[in-house]
């Protein structure tokens, strides 16, 4: 059973219609003490890293403590912002800090057209020699959908960079069984959903 | 490389697509969840559902239709079309949309934009501005394109971007239907004057209209509907003719 963590950071509709689609058993936990016993954790989000500021002191625990006990953990968008140490988004709210680093905002061009919020498909690229759970399956330089103006590093743990403009950062994290990715698997077609399914295979 | 946006839209009235020429004589161009399947396996990047329907009964049918075009597809979804409140935005956001389009609203209570954009976060609200050349500017047009609204639209898309939006959807009134092209003039003015992506619509008529106003028109994605209802070209033929011209799509 996979918990959906939902922190009221926008709708959780279309990733429920893509586990449902994928066949996963999944539930949204109406307290932390509900995570006990799950096989793996999904923290989605869109909107502002403040909403994370819901995931208070019980829920941290708990998804640590179900990380700690091997269950796999997937952090979408915001929740892969999370993820990290911070975000220079709401530098008052500290990350779960699972994975170094912190997260800042993408500076963009606007003289040459490089839009923040950098929104739309753009492709996966994997450092050489990368080997990755997630993207198991997945064509280097698949595309994927982005909508965001706040973006990770990239670190050891990058498994795919992507690139907007003069910026790259990691589009694709993997340490361990923690996950997490920038874009929406939800939103982008096969790719994502080969995507979310290599990490319900992952939660098994 | 950021790829350019390929956008099918579907103007809908009654829970039917349509599809107007110049805002009037409405033809019937099929089921929104038939035509979303086939949008989903051909390759398009996002799809826009249009809701035309003037009736409070007919606006009751939109969130089945939003639930239905969803379930077909795992791509963006923005609808748009009538939404006046928070309650409407929440009513199709629910039903499956993952943007939702303001247009009239947005001028009557520009407030509701950034009650959206705090809600739902920025890239939940589109702002659609539907414009109309008068002289050398481009007027703003609201209410189904029926009444000026004495406003600029270069100005009114960058206070639209001031209050929250997260992308702007440009229509040429001018062009609208007449597959004369996108009005690449009045794109570049808008997509240059903000740091939002800006969605040309209005025009399409061929692949090399595309071309142009991913270049001359500095669109971020280009949106299309009746070229595409009517499998009159592939989605994957434009997107091989864009990437042959050196425009960055997926494919």
């Amino acid at each position: 059973m996979i918990a959906l963590v939902d922190y009221k950071a926008g709708n959780l509709t279309s990733v429920r219609k893509a586990l449902t689609a994928l066949g996963a058993s999944f539930f949204t936990p109406a307290t932390a003490a509900e995570l006990e016993g799950v096989t793996g954790v999904i923290v989605p989000g869109v909107g502002h890293f403040t909403s994370t500021a819901n995931l208070d002191e019980p829920w941290r625990r708990a998804i640590e403590g179900r990380v700690l006990a091997g269950a796999p953990l997937l952090g979408i968008c915001v929740g892969m912002q999370w993820l990290f140490e911070g975000s220079a988004e709401s530098p008052e709210c500290p990350g779960l800090g699972v994975l170094p680093g912190r997260c800042e905002r993408l500076a963009g061009n606007a003289a040459v057209g490089v839009k923040v919020p950098h929104v739309g498909w753009n492709a996966l690229v994997p450092p050489p020699g990368t080997r990755s759970v997630l993207l198991q399956g997945v064509a280097p330089g698949s595309q994927v959908y982005f909508t965001h103006s706040y973006a990770p590093p990239v670190t050891n743990d990058c498994v795919a960079a992507t690139t907007h403009g003069a910026e790259t950062f990691g589009a694709a994290v993997e340490r361990g069984h923690v996950f997490g990715v920038q874009f929406h698997p939800e939103k982008s077609s096969d790719v994502g959903l080969r995507i979310l399914g290599n990490f319900l295979e992952a939660c098994q | 490389m950021l790829s350019k946006r390929v956008i099918a839209c579907m103007d809908v009235r009654e829970g039917q697509v349509v599809k107007g020429v110049q805002f009037q004589d409405l033809r019937h161009a099929g089921d929104p969840a038939e035509l979303a399947r086939r949008y989903n396996v051909e390759g398009i990047d996002e799809v826009v559902v249009l809701d035309i329907t003037a009736t409070l009964e007919g606006r009751r049918t939109l969130a089945d239709t939003v639930h239905a075009v969803a379930a077909e597809i795992f791509l963006p979804l923005a609808v748009g079309g009538g939404i006046r409140s928070e309650a409407d935005a929440a009513t199709v956001i629910d039903a499956g949309a993952d943007k939702v389009s303001l247009n009239t609203a947005a001028l009557r209570q520009p407030e509701l934009i950034t009650t959206l954009a705090n809600r739902y976060g920025s890239q939940a609200v589109i702002v659609a501005i539907d414009a109309k050349r008068i002289d050398d500017r481009f007027a703003v047009y609201v209410r189904s394109g029926q009444t000026d609204s004495a406003r600029d639209a270069v100005e009114w898309a960058r206070e639209a971007e001031s209050r929250g939006a997260g992308e702007i959807l440009l229509t040429s009134m001018d062009r609208d239907g007449t597959r004369a092209g996108f009005d690449c003039a009045l794109t570049a003015a808008v997509s240059s004057a903000v740091n939002i992506p800006v969605i040309a619509s209005g025009g399409a008529g061929g692949f090399d209209h595309f071309v142009d106003v991913f270049t001359e028109g500095r669109a971020d994605a280009a949106l299309a509907a009746s070229i595409f209802h009517y499998a009159e070209s592939s989605v994957h033929d434009l997107k091989v003719h864009l990437r042959d011209r050196g425009i960055p799509v997926r494919l």
